[in-house]
């Protein structure tokens, strides 16, 4: 019986530690082919093309960066921008929603919750959402288009609200009510302080998606100054990809020197960069938040 | 003086309230009115609810396309295979991850697999081009080093099916693994324990005790991607096959049409229409999915 154990363990192990193994090198192997992209020599990955360490280490690419490197600034102090003010303006209106709706004596609060998550239900959907940004609101070519649309959304006060009416007795806040405190007072005094691991959990998954956001961009921005990190990579991204076609198909083009390859890659490097040196810091953040998310969602 | 007191109370509560509500009323509730327009011959100076009406011509122009049942056929067929497929590898994943005895292996393995979850779609897009690209793609790095012939995966339709959904698993297996992690976690380790005296092995561990004790995670999360199941993810399908027409034939899902429509074409008429009828459709679904599993067992009504 013991040896019929072990024997079924040792399969056990073979399986998992292959399929793990496997998937996690899935996972790692483009960043390692990004990385090693940006400091190998243009002339290594022309000829041997990409590989997971460089045939030929070259800091080139960097340097063509930073010896031209307004535009990416410029795009860089877009996107801490408008991540940091979304974020906080986000967090703060979301934090004031969940609180009153968590109040027991707050009136109609759960028509109100309802009102709220109708809209996750049935969607306008994006046609007239971009008449309304350009046509009616009139802010193409501005700041605010790239902050609005992400600025809230219903499951991060839904979140909120459980885990503020689960984490603060309605006790403290009733006893402060007694001492005389205001509503906001007691928001902010003592909700606020008492949730800020909540408060740290969905400012992060709403920081990540005004960093990794394009798609805004897309629609409502095309002044060179408002383009933002990750429109600025896909639009390099994709201008190379058009002109080598254009190259390959007219060869009077070839004066044309698409930008480089190892440019290519520093690029994505410079733009995933934060992400990937605050990634083990934020890690375990995410994961409670995905877990919370998904006994309440 | 009470009285007093608790209006005071609510008109504070009220104002904390009023910029979320605000902001779902112009967000939200206005885009919904503003699907009038897929029944609108749509021009700019009239504005939304201003311009002139046309019946149902922008849906018979879209259907006269043709091309909205390919999209539409595409939408579903690609979330049906995203569902099996994710919740397969996720629950694997987990089951895995919390069984293996190397804890630092554990570690390192979570921390990758979730990784992919922060990347944007546009490094994505990055990846895939520099895995596929004719000239210096990886792939045909690899085929060229053992003697083979480089391929075009770009004029090859077929295959982007499965680089799309192997993209969409890669990208969001370890989210969804994470999920699975807490509820295997949650099991009570001494059912375990009293199979293992047993003589239950891991496997047979694992499919009379964890899986069937997480049916209820499944069919939640199941239930959840079943309720968007008429939506494209804009974002991937946009980017990992870079927009390329060549491809539409089996990678354009109805986001990426309307999307198309709106911005390409400029056609607001068809394009409205064609999302309305998005909406409606993922409306009608999510609330049968719902009445129906509330009719059966309510715990795991979604709302």
């Amino acid at each position: 019986m013991h040896y019929k154990l072990s024997k079924d363990r040792v399969v056990f192990s073979i399986i998992a530690y292959s399929f793990l193994t496997i998937f996690t090198l899935c996972c790692i192997l483009p960043f390692g082919f990004v990385i090693s992209g940006a400091f190998s020599s243009e002339q290594s990955i022309l000829e041997y093309g990409y590989s997971l360490l460089p045939h030929q280490f070259s800091t080139a690419a960097f340097r063509t960066i930073l010896a031209a490197p307004g535009d990416i600034l410029n795009a860089y102090g877009v996107t801490i921008f408008v991540t940091a003010a979304g974020t906080l303006t986000g967090l703060l209106i979301t934090a004031m929603a969940a609180y009153v709706l968590g109040r027991k004596c707050f009136p109609h609060r759960n028509a109100v919750a309802f009102f709220f998550y109708f809209t996750t239900i049935f969607e306008g959907g994006i046609v007239p959402k971009y008449i309304l940004m350009i046509r009616y609101l009139g802010i193409k070519n501005n700041l605010l288009a790239l902050i609005l649309p992400l600025l809230i959304n219903v499951f991060y006060i839904i979140i909120m609200r459980s885990t503020i009416s689960a984490s603060i007795p309605d006790s403290l806040i009733e006893s402060a009510e007694i001492d005389g405190a205001g509503e906001f007072q007691i928001f902010r005094k003592i909700v606020m302080p008492l949730s800020k691991p909540i408060l740290a959990t969905v400012g992060l998954f709403m920081a990540l998606e005004y960093w990794n956001d394009w798609f805004n961009a897309m629609l409502y921005v095309d002044k060179k100054s408002l383009i933002p990190l990750q429109y600025y990579l896909y639009k390099m991204l994709s201008q190379i990809t058009m002109l080598r076609e254009l190259v390959s198909k007219v060869p009077q083009l070839t004066v044309v020197t698409p930008p480089e390859e190892s440019f290519k890659m520093a690029m994505t490097l410079v733009t995933i960069g934060p992400i990937l040196i605050l990634y083990p810091f934020v890690q375990k953040y995410f994961v409670s938040g995905i877990m919370v998310g998904a006994v309440k969602g | 003086m009470r009285g007093k007191g608790y209006k005071k109370r609510n008109r504070v509560l009220f104002l904390m309230l009023l910029p979320a509500v605000l902001y779902f009323i112009i967000f939200a509730y206005i885009p919904m009115t503003g699907t009038v327009l897929a029944f609108k011959n749509y021009n700019y100076i009239d504005g939304i609810y201003g311009s002139p009406w046309n019946g149902f011509k922008n849906f018979k122009f879209l259907f006269n396309g043709g091309k909205i049942f390919r999209v539409a056929f595409n939408t579903f067929a690609y979330n049906i295979v995203f569902i099996a497929v994710n919740q397969t590898l996720q629950v694997i994943t987990a089951v895995l991850l919390t069984e293996i005895a190397a804890k630092r292996f554990r570690k390192i393995s979570q921390s990758a697999i979730l990784l992919p979850y922060f990347i944007s779609w546009v490094i994505v897009g990055g990846f895939i081009y520099n895995l596929f690209n004719y000239e210096y793609g990886s792939v045909n790095n690899f085929l060229q080093a053992l003697g083979k012939a480089p391929v075009d995966m770009y004029s090859n339709i077929g295959a982007w099916k499965y680089i799309l959904v192997l993209v969409n698993a890669w990208k969001w297996v370890g989210y969804g693994s994470v999920i699975y992690l807490a509820a295997i976690t949650g099991i009570d380790k001494e059912i375990y324990e009293a199979a293992a005296i047993e003589g239950a092995g891991k496997f047979r561990q694992i499919f009379s005790i964890t899986l069937p004790l997480i049916v209820p995670q499944i069919i939640t999360l199941v239930l959840l991607d079943v309720g968007r199941i008429f939506k494209g993810d804009f974002q991937m399908f946009y980017q990992v096959t870079g927009n390329n027409p060549l491809l539409y034939e089996t990678t354009d899902v109805i986001d990426t049409f309307v999307v198309r429509s709106l911005l390409q074409l400029q056609d607001v008429g068809m394009s409205s229409a064609a999302g309305l009828m998005q909406s409606v459709i993922n409306f009608v679904i999510l609330i049968s999915v719902n009445a129906v599993v509330k009719h059966f067992q309510s715990d795991y009504a979604l709302f």
